[in-house]
């Protein structure tokens, strides 16, 4: 790099001697001191490229660009153009040599990006710690990560806990809490303590490998956008060069008055313009900037075809469960009933206010002996609803309370608690038991109590949407996306629910997986062919909705092998928002690139046409080629920046 | 079968379309990509065709860019 510096530095400072020494021409003499010089110029500025010009006609390659900038400039020189012949290899080097360095620059930052590779292992052999390569340890072994260090490998927390910085993968900020029994991925850093890991997954499986696997890959798939350009250039030289022939040779014999060397200069403009370097590079420049700068926002594309895709997408279908919601059963709500066994006698509020009215108090006290007599009731099951009453109530519970505790399956349970029979269940238990209950249309999961064969009251559990997802859907409006679906397996009413919080424009409720293939098909048959079609989904159960869309997306793709695998874009967090970015810097990217070819051609038809008309010089010429080149490269690499995206 | 070859000092992006469209044309070759940005080769082709594959995708790429290296990786 230094080198050529120098050379071009050498070259100019020749160059513009020559050119001082031409202006003060005073005898012949002169005149070709200063030719000489030029060709000393020349010879530094371009030899290079003379010579592998002359070595790839040797090899029967013609209409690369060494060559046609060498017949350019060498036919400026027969012409007796000496100055622009050698600005002309002047600057066709520093184009050069600017381009590599932008290239580097973005194949460096990139490197940079996903410099997550770890380098050594800490593991125990015998009673000593010792380090190692990654991937010489095995799954189930034990290895230490002390603070500061990159965790190498996924597995599980035997021992310690600590905070891990995973920015690296999820593009994340807020550091992550871990403790025994949690998991940890390779990748993230570890930051305060020291922690003793099981590993799970071995180097090549581990996050890390399948990261830089999927992103090193993801330029591989060419977008529409770079197989149109590469298709143009490959006509574009040809069809430039064969005009350029012509242009030197016809006019002349045809035009009366036309002299070789004015037509000659005019053709040569073409030679130097018809160089496609400045399109073919910008292009995949820009996407592998888009792709790199997705990564670094926690967003995997799988190739620049995706990218493409992701900036035309004006329909994204969701699937509702880990998606859209958290994908956990809570408790949302508990509603005692006023009548029956809750009343403030039965619960122990003998000072209840004489006028009826219940405080705040009261009715909390009530929903939680509700609460505390549901969770005795369902100790014993392990169904996810038992779980989930279990975990809202929170407090330890005392087995000695229970007796003859029953599961009847596909109603719920029944248990006597306290000497009260307790039954907790949907409506059909308490049809079973001829309770009679409110009737409520709420979106969830509803566990209805009855103490005594007395209706007490109903507990509704629901997924709880996620708090990042009305910001996704509203900035995906912005974004510009026309719809949004909703498919799930729930019921209409919790589907209903989720869809009208989140003003979803379509909700598809009661499927089942496979139904979410067709329903999808369904969607996309009604579709135009421009437009594109994303599917969202974690991954789980849905690997083949994932392929079947235009563009599939898993989220919280982290640590799951079938949607890394099924999914076009992989989303490292849970965050539905990132899809908004991702489709931002999808269309920043785009845009740059097409900012790039119509700019590019534009300019060079331009001048082509001047060229032809003789109304610009050589200097022109030299900026449709060497400036459009480096503005193009200077334009694609602000698809690196998506901090702000 | 996929290979994957590293095309060292690749430096122009018009000669790695060229050797992308000339690789594709080999007998026995599915797809081939040369990617610019990573200096990747990537042949997808039959197995028994593929010594020959190599030798000749080794030669275009000689013939288009003489400084690259192509290198396994």
């Amino acid at each position: 790099m230094r080198k050529r510096i120098w050379r071009i530095v050498i070259a100019a400072f020749i160059w513009a001697a020559a050119e001082l020494m031409k202006s003060n021409i005073s005898s012949d003499y002169m005149e070709w001191a200063s030719a000489a010089l030029f060709l000393a110029s020349y010879l530094i500025a371009g030899g290079d490229i003379l010579m592998k010009a002359a070595r790839n006609i040797v090899r029967g390659n013609i209409f690369d660009e060494n060559f046609l900038m060498s017949i350019a400039t060498i036919g400026a020189f027969l012409i007796g153009e000496y100055p622009e012949g050698v600005a002309v290899m002047l600057f066709y080097q520093v184009g050069e040599l600017f381009q590599d360095y932008a290239v580097d620059t973005s194949r460096k930052s990139i490197a940079e990006l996903m410099d997550i590779r770890p380098d050594y292992v800490n593991i125990y052999k015998g009673n000593e710690l010792v380090q190692t390569d990654p991937d010489e340890v095995k799954a189930g072994d034990t290895i230490v990560i002390k603070a500061g260090e990159r965790v190498p490998l996924d597995g599980k927390v035997l021992e310690g806990s600590s905070l891990l910085d995973t920015s690296a993968l999820t593009g994340e900020p807020v550091p992550r809490e871990v403790r025994e029994g949690s998991e940890v991925l390779s990748g993230c850093i570890n930051l305060t303590g020291v922690l003793t890991v099981e590993v799970t997954r071995e180097y090549e499986e581990s996050t890390v490998s399948r990261i830089l696997d999927l992103v090193e890959n993801a330029t591989n798939k060419k977008s529409r956008s770079e197989r149109f350009i590469t298709r143009f250039a490959r006509y574009y030289t040809p069809v430039v060069v064969a005009i350029a022939v012509l242009l030197a040779i016809v006019p002349p014999l045809l035009i009366k008055d036309a002299n070789f060397s004015d037509w000659i200069y005019r053709s040569l403009a073409f030679l130097v313009v018809s160089c496609p370097c400045a399109l073919v590079i910008s292009v995949p420049l820009s996407f592998f900037g888009g792709i790199g700068g997705a990564s670094s926002r926690g967003i995997l594309v799988k190739g620049g075809n995706y990218l493409e895709a992701l900036a035309r997408t004006d329909r994204i279908v969701f699937d509702k469960t880990g998606t859209l919601t958290k994908g956990v059963f809570r408790v949302q709500e508990i509603r005692p009933s006023d009548a029956g066994f809750l009343t403030e006698a039965a619960i122990g509020l003998d000072n209840a206010n004489a006028d009826g009215k219940k405080t705040e108090n009261e009715i909390e006290t009530r929903k939680q002996k509700l609460l505390e007599l549901a969770a005795h009731a369902e100790h014993y099951s392990n169904h996810p609803i038992s779980l989930s009453l279990k975990e809202a109530y929170g407090k330890e519970i005392n087995p000695g309370r229970i007796s003859d505790a029953e599961e009847i399956s596909g109603h719920g349970v029944r248990a006597v608690v306290d000497g009260k029979e307790i039954l907790v269940g949907n409506k059909r238990l308490m049809k079973k038991y001829n309770i009679f209950h409110y009737q409520e249309a709420e979106a969830g999961t509803i566990a209805h109590i009855a103490v005594d064969r007395q209706y007490a009251g109903y507990i509704l559990i629901a997924d709880e949407i996620k708090e990042d997802a009305r910001k996704a859907i509203r900035e995906l409006k912005e974004a510009g996306i026309r719809q949004t679906y909703m498919l799930t397996g729930d019921n209409e009413e919790a589907a209903m629910k989720t869809a009208g919080d989140l003003q979803l424009d379509h909700a598809y409720a009661n499927l089942l997986p496979g139904d979410k293939v067709s329903k999808l098909e369904e969607i996309l048959k009604n579709s135009s062919p421009k437009s594109k079609l994303a599917f969202a989904g974690d991954g789980i159960n849905d690997a083949p909705v994932l392929a079947r869309a235009d563009v599939g997306i898993a989220m919280g793709g982290l640590g799951s092998d079938a949607a890394i695998e099924a999914a076009d874009v992989v989303i490292m967090t849970d965050e539905p928002s990132k899809i908004a970015t991702a489709i931002r810097i999808a269309k920043k990217t785009l845009r740059i690139a097409w900012q790039n070819i119509n700019m590019a051609v534009i300019i060079k038809i331009a001048v082509l046409i001047f060229s032809a008309l003789g109304l610009t010089t050589l200097w022109a010429a030299i900026f449709a080629d060497v400036g459009v080149t480096i503005i193009a490269v200077l334009n694609s690499l602000r698809a690196l920046n998506v901090k702000t995206l | 079968m996929t290979k994957k070859f590293l095309l060292k000092g690749l430096g122009c992006a018009s000669c790695a379309a060229k050797m992308e469209s000339a690789i594709c044309k080999l007998d026995g070759v599915k797809e081939a990509t040369v990617n610019f940005m990573t200096s990747r080769l990537i042949i997808e082709g039959d197995d028994d065709k593929m010594p020959s594959i190599i030798e000749q995708a080794e030669k275009i790429v000689k013939k288009i860019e003489p400084d690259v290296v192509v290198k396994k990786a």
